[in-house]
């Protein structure tokens, strides 16, 4: 049997255990095996809805234009690659993400561990992050004044 | 930490020891978490992921642990080290294969992992050998605690640790069970356990996680579930099913010696004499062959090797323990050459090892 993706013989046959009792099959010779093996591969994004039409697409597509205020990402982004930008994302596009969670987990709200020293609140949190990102800018524009000043208030939020 | 002292060991994940370990090889625990003030790893800016490694590398290296945990930058490492942490299961590949500032704090016996910058900020991992997933949460549930207290994690009293794919999110942690299952293979059962695993919402990976197959009968067990169940809840469903899975694979083991024995003696006996004369040997074959000889050693059919031995020899034989061993980079044909060599040599010294 010949390699699926050279042209060499096959030595390595690979089952793999996709969900929904469904099984793949893959002939591989030892080079191709082991790039197959060990290279990080494409994880599949979390299911994209079925393409909608007409009034319902409008609305997706200016959802899927929807950006988070804090670290940027587009719910598009979200969608192709299945990986959220930031914590903030969570309570950004909480509405959309509860169906897709209950999809996931069955469930919507966590129950288990909680950290025992309390988290900065959410606010703080997405300020932290906001503020981050504006020095980031002001770096970039080298606007060191500005830099110095967001620093200074970054610093002070960690420590309270 | 020496890389060169890690390759003549098997780690503590194949010493072969603990509860059950004729069956369950491992039980593993991961926690995903994040920083609250960073974007997540995807997203954040080469500025940003170094930002995030100095600051956990320095928190990781005041946690009062005993031993002390050694730090890896991993960038600097070559990409054989790198697929060696892999093999070991130390690192996962995505940690191995990304860009950027990125490391690895590990426990001298290998049983601590912790990932900086991988998919997750931090990726909290602690291995046991056997069937212990008790002992391995009150390990990692430990050193999450301590870490806590000197940062702080993306947490909604809602969604609980914000990670950055949502089948993470909750708990953060997945917690896995590696099983040896020869029996339930050859009796071409697996395919049932699988199917009742998937209706209860376990997984069923290969040796080397997601995307890999299961060479040498290896399968690991694990939740899908993160969210709206607690450690605990999730612990004992994987608790609980595992001896109903141990008590398949030993029946199955059973009927075989009563109905078959003469075929799985055959079985046995041309795996290992292939295994001490073949002159080329794939990784592939040689996985498929030990876990022969590995069912032919407990059930008392073969004496002449034990099963750290063999444990070892599935590791030894992976491509970058072989090429470290051989002192060497060597291709394919090369590899294959080398690997039937080192086995010859390893079983015809009865298993002792070449030191």
């Amino acid at each position: 049997m010949k390699c699926q993706k050279c042209p060499k013989a096959a030595t390595l046959h690979i089952t793999e255990v996709l969900p929904e009792e469904q099984f793949e099959e893959l002939h591989l010779c030892e080079e191709c095996a082991h790039k197959y093996l060990y290279e990080p591969q494409q994880k599949a994004a979390p299911k994209a809805a079925e393409a909608p039409v007409g009034e319902e697409a409008d609305e997706v597509s200016s959802l899927n234009q929807r950006e988070c205020p804090v670290c940027g990402i587009k719910f598009v982004e979200f969608r192709n690659s299945g990986r959220l930008g930031c914590p903030h994302d969570y309570q950004e596009f909480r509405d959309e993400l509860t169906p897709l969670l209950e999809n996931i987990h069955g469930e919507t709200r966590h129950c288990g561990k909680t950290p025992r020293r309390l988290p900065q609140s959410k606010q703080t949190q997405s300020e932290l992050l906001q503020l981050r990102k504006q020095l980031h800018q002001a770096v970039t524009k080298e606007a060191y004044e500005d830099a110095a000043r967001i620093r200074d208030r970054i610093r002070h939020l960690e420590e309270s | 930490m020496n890389l060169e002292s890690l390759t003549h060991t098997s780690g503590e994940w194949l010493r072969g020891t603990g509860p059950e370990s004729d069956i369950v090889i491992s039980s593993r625990i991961r926690l995903a978490r994040n920083l609250a003030a960073f974007p997540f790893t995807n997203r954040a800016t080469a500025h940003h992921k170094t930002e995030i490694e100095a600051m956990l590398r320095e928190r990781i290296a005041k946690l009062e642990l005993d031993p002390k945990l050694a730090y890896i930058n991993v960038p600097g490492l070559s990409t054989l080290d790198r697929q060696l942490l892999v093999e070991r299961q130390l690192i996962s590949r995505e940690l191995a294969g990304a860009d950027g500032p990125r490391g690895v704090a590990l426990g001298p016996r290998e049983t601590v992992s912790l990932m900086v910058n991988e998919e997750d900020h931090l990726r909290l991992q602690v291995m046991r050998s056997g069937f212990a997933l008790d002992e391995a949460w009150s390990d990692i549930d430990k050193v999450d605690d301590m870490l806590e207290q000197r940062v702080s994690y993306a947490f909604s009293d809602e969604f609980g640790y914000l990670t950055a794919c949502p089948t993470n999110v909750g708990t953060g942690m997945r917690s896995s069970v590696m099983l040896h299952l020869p029996a339930l293979v050859l009796a071409k059962q697996i395919e049932k356990v699988f199917r009742a695993l998937q209706k209860i919402n376990l997984a069923v990976r290969g040796l080397y996680g997601e995307g890999s197959r299961a060479s040498g009968d290896f399968y690991q067990i694990s939740n899908q579930v993160t969210l709206g169940k607690s450690e605990t809840t999730i612990l004992s469903e994987i608790r609980e099913v595992i001896p109903q899975i141990i008590t398949y694979e030993r029946q199955a083991r059973q009927t075989l010696m009563r109905e078959g024995r003469q075929s799985l003696q055959d079985r046995v006996s041309r795996a290992y004499g292939t295994l001490c004369s073949a002159t080329m040997m794939t990784s592939e074959e040689t996985m498929d062959l030990l876990s022969s000889v590995r069912l032919g050693i407990n059930l008392g059919i073969l004496e002449d090797i034990t099963i750290p031995t063999v444990n070892e020899l599935f590791i030894h034989t992976q491509p970058a323990h072989l090429q470290k061993l051989m002192g060497t980079s060597l291709d394919g044909e090369e590899r294959n050459a080398a690997r039937a060599r080192y086995l010859r040599q390893r079983l015809r010294e009865g298993g002792a090892h070449p030191n």
